[in-house]
């Protein structure tokens, strides 16, 4: 084969978000040689998009906060299948992490002692966001990249990794090309960490970016790693859903934090008829307590749009099948309305959420500081991923660390708002040092070059096929991403989801034929096809695991199975490859909670 | 939808020519999503730069019509559509291919740049305080995406390809936000005035006019640092003290 590079690191971080920048970080820190490798340019990761903030128990704001409260509520907003190691570690580190950023530079919007700020957010008890306006995912990552940059480490932009190499069991190497000029780069490692993010390509409607085609999942479901919880996957109750062009862009839940609304076409605020029962405790039944929550009275209760993510997006559902929508097919969200209560309201509003004000006037035509903004559920996050030890971040494959959206177990069955951004900075670090010491300890291994020709060739096959014919890349993804949308999306059933699986085989048939004419160079026809493979994969898992899951719970709704089950309960979804190449689905129990912890969960219910 | 004509160049270092892509607009339709549809039409392999659409991560940075624009934040309707939309990449960095540049440059910019050095933590568990009124500037200029656009309007860079000497519009606001920053004990003056080049801004303000972030580049972030830079090393007095104790 023509012109490899091979690089050599200790450990080999692949992805350059939040976990990848944070795990990158941490492993150079004792020295060792550190590769980073990033599909976009440093710094343009999806982690630039978050807006809300990060969770963490600072109690900065609301001094009864502490890290017993996250984790009960990120187990509550999980439904109770979380990991529990996870969640505690993450709620007990995350605090920690944020102060760190600001020790690297990050500014923080602040309280009135001079204090990092935190706001409230979906299923969080008290204020515990910090934030810098509507921008945080950007704070952060540029904080990380700024202060990365002068630790050493080799970044490698503008690469797709393709595939894993093993030797005796555990992994060593990595094969990929740069996007620039198309070359083949070999990476030889004692650690890899996996920090792609998530899965959202695999969807019609998303939020993510044309990154989030499920290359973590995908590399290490292909070296032999287990994941677990594909069937959950999280769609954002407020996406953009006009015009049709930004269709799925993110409308922050820091718009409800802040007080705005969701009312159906008769102007009716529909989320009071439905709050669930573990939830009516701490919600408002009145419209005047919620607002009076959201401008921090701490004796009110939080108003229902702060129900949780999957909860919210159901009842707007609801709401346009009934015929109850808006005209573009969503309902009304509402911040404009608080003209009515606050003074100089338009410049509160472009102050808190600069980022929605300038997005709604720039794509839509929209002054969300005088009328009401459209929106609906959007596929924005995956909580399965790769199993991974919850203290080392280790996958099922030794060697083999995972960190941030593609790792699992952390948000059971549904993710709060807050949580992904502490998610990368706990466990990314923790992905970083045990990786970093895994490397030491085992030093490099022996690459088989066989195997790195044949995936070599196999990464041409697209571009060989061109002079024949062969199907449009972007063809089969926008077809693929139009089925998995319709038969696995937000509501599912069986015969949909079986159909998806047929379906998905024929998608693989025609992937084998997708051809990309043109050259190496920057080809983004080359790119698409090769991210088939991935995208295909995770959809399978998405698939088979939701199919599998005869209840509803979290971010799996079905309308076949519309209530949760006992059973279903305990249980933990994994899907591997088997020896024939085939997709293997069984359900493992959910670790136990221990009984102290479980003490902190009932205590918290009230 | 109506038809609409992009006129965009296609090639490399070795050359290359506008190619007319005739597709169908949309309501709403932004000019990326334009060319995503000629991507999937007629020209798989056209090369471009994007990742999130919605105008946060600055990766789809090209000249429209002549103006260095963020692709996916420019409305389609807003551009004269009964002639042809031109289509070009950044002209102050080297091409790669189509609509994409090489910005390695600035990367290897930022290296360059001094880091933050925070002052001790103000309370015993390690932390600072700092108030809302003093970091209003700095978090201006922390708005930043990084798209490159101010430093392919700069006629430093652009035209007289300065890129040795000067580090452009996009660094000097990372330097502002760096020396402004409440809790940095750092002193960047000396780099600003001989390696950061600064003395060869002169003030036109075309990075602040392009900025899709709309930071006031200039006026907030570069002339708060010529004016440090000089009251430093151009105070006929100061010069006159560090003359008479011996300091060049």
């Amino acid at each position: 084969m023509t012109e490899r590079q091979t690089f050599e690191h200790d450990v080999l971080v692949i992805g350059a978000g939040g976990a990848g920048l944070r795990a990158a970080i941490e492993a150079s820190a004792g020295g060792g040689k550190v590769g980073l490798v990033c599909k976009s340019l440093l710094g343009k990761a999806h982690t630039v998009m978050a807006e809300g903030g990060i969770a963490a128990a600072l109690a900065n704001v609301d001094a009864r906060d502490q890290w017993q409260v996250h984790f009960a509520d990120t187990m509550r907003g999980g439904q109770y299948v979380n990991h529990w190691r996870m969640a505690q570690i993450h709620a007990q580190e995350a605090p920690a992490r944020v102060r760190e950023l600001e020790a690297w530079g990050a500014v923080f919007d602040r309280t009135k002692d001079g204090r990092i700020l935190q706001r409230n957010f979906g299923g969080h008890r008290y204020p515990r966001l910090a934030h810098v306006g509507d921008r945080t995912g950007l704070e952060m990552i540029r904080t990380l990249q700024d202060h990365g940059i002068h630790r050493g480490i080799d970044v490698h932009m503008e690469c797709t990794i393709v595939q894993l190499f093993k030797d005796g069991g555990r992994v060593v190497g990595a094969l990929g090309y740069d996007r620039e000029r198309g070359r083949f780069r070999l990476f030889r490692a004692g650690a890899i960490v996996i920090a792609t993010g998530g899965i959202g390509r695999a969807f019609e409607i998303t939020s993510n970016s044309w990154e989030y085609t499920g290359d973590g999942q995908t590399l290490a479901y292909d070296a032999g790693a287990d994941l677990i919880d594909m069937e959950y996957v999280q769609f954002h109750p407020t996406g953009m859903v006009w015009p049709p062009s930004v269709r799925g862009i993110l409308v922050t839940e820091g718009v409800r934090g802040e007080g705005g609304v969701l009312r159906n076409n008769l102007g009716k605020r529909f989320m009071f008829d439905d709050i669930p029962d573990n939830y009516k405790a701490q919600t408002a039944d009145n419209p005047e307590e919620g607002w009076r929550y959201t401008q921090g009275d701490k004796q009110a209760r939080r108003p229902p749009e702060l129900l949780t993510r999957d909860h919210v997006a159901r009842c707007i559902m609801r709401e346009v099948k009934a015929g109850r929508g808006s005209p573009h097919g969503g309902v009304f969200l509402d911040i404009a309305w608080i003209k009515d209560k606050l003074p100089h309201a338009a410049e509160h509003i472009k102050k808190k959420l600069p980022s929605m004000y300038h997005q709604f006037k720039e794509l839509a035509g929209i002054d969300i500081t005088a009328v009401p903004m459209e929106v609906g559920p959007t596929t924005h996050y995956v909580m399965g991923g790769i199993r991974v030890d919850p203290d080392s971040q280790m996958s099922t494959v030794p060697g083999l660390f995972a960190a941030g959206e593609c790792a699992a177990g952390l948000h059971g069955a549904n993710r709060l708002g807050g949580n992904s951004l502490s998610d990368l900075l706990v466990f990314g670090q923790r992905a970083g040092d045990h990786a970093a010491r895994w490397a030491k300890a085992h030093g490099g291994g022996k690459v088989d070059e066989a195997e790195v020709a044949a995936a070599e060739r196999a990464m041409l096959l697209p571009m060989d096929r061109a002079s024949s014919g062969g199907e449009n890349p972007y063809a089969i993804q926008h077809a693929l991403q139009k089925d998995m949308q319709a038969l696995v999306g937000i509501v599912r059933n069986e015969a949909d989801m079986l159909a998806a699986v047929e379906k998905l085989q024929q998608f693989r048939a025609r992937a084998a034929k997708a051809a990309a004419p043109g050259n190496r160079e920057y080809n983004p026809g080359w790119h698409t096809a090769m991210d088939l493979h991935c995208l295909l994969t995770v959809a399978e898992a998405i698939a088979r695991s939701a199919a599998s899951r005869k209840e509803s719970r979290g971010g799996h709704f079905r309308e076949d199975f519309p209530d949760k089950s006992a059973t279903f309960g305990k249980l933990t979804t994994v899907v591997r490859r088997g020896g024939d190449g085939s997709m293997q689905l069984e359900h493992v129990p959910v670790p136990k909670v221990p009984a102290d912890l479980q003490q902190i969960i009932d205590e918290n219910q009230k | 939808m109506k038809p609409a004509t992009f006129r965009v160049w296609r090639g490399n270092q070795g050359g290359g020519e506008f190619r007319d892509y005739r597709t169908e607009i949309g309501e709403g339709m932004v000019v990326l999503d334009a060319v995503h549809q000629i991507q999937a039409e007629s020209a798989s392999d056209l090369a471009v730069r994007w990742n999130c659409k919605a105008g946060k991560c600055g990766s789809c940075s090209a000249e429209v019509n002549g103006q260095p624009r963020l692709m996916c934040m420019t409305r389609c309707a807003d551009l004269p559509l009964d002639q042809p939309v031109t289509l070009q990449p950044m002209q102050a960095f080297p091409l790669i291919r189509d609509l994409v540049t090489d910005v390695s440059w600035n990367f290897a910019v930022k290296q360059r740049i001094k880091p933050f050095k925070p002052r001790p933590a103000d309370a015993p568990d390690g932390t600072w305080r700092m108030q809302q009124a003093d970091i209003d500037r700095v978090q201006e200029f922390r708005k930043c995406i990084e798209c490159f656009l101010c430093q392919d309007v700069c006629h430093v860079l652009r035209e007289h390809q300065k890129h040795e000497q000067f580090i452009g519009p996009r660094f000097l606001v990372h330097v502002a936000a760096l020396e402004m920053h409440p809790l940095d004990t750092e002193d960047r003056l000396p780099e600003l005035q001989q390696a950061y080049g600064i003395g060869f801004c002169n003030i036109t303000k075309c990075c602040t006019v392009v900025c899709p972030e709309h930071i006031t580049i200039t006026d907030n972030a570069i002339i708060p640092l010529k004016e440090r830079v000089v009251d430093r090393f151009y105070d006929p007095l100061k010069r006159l003290f560090r003359r008479l104790l011996g300091r060049s």
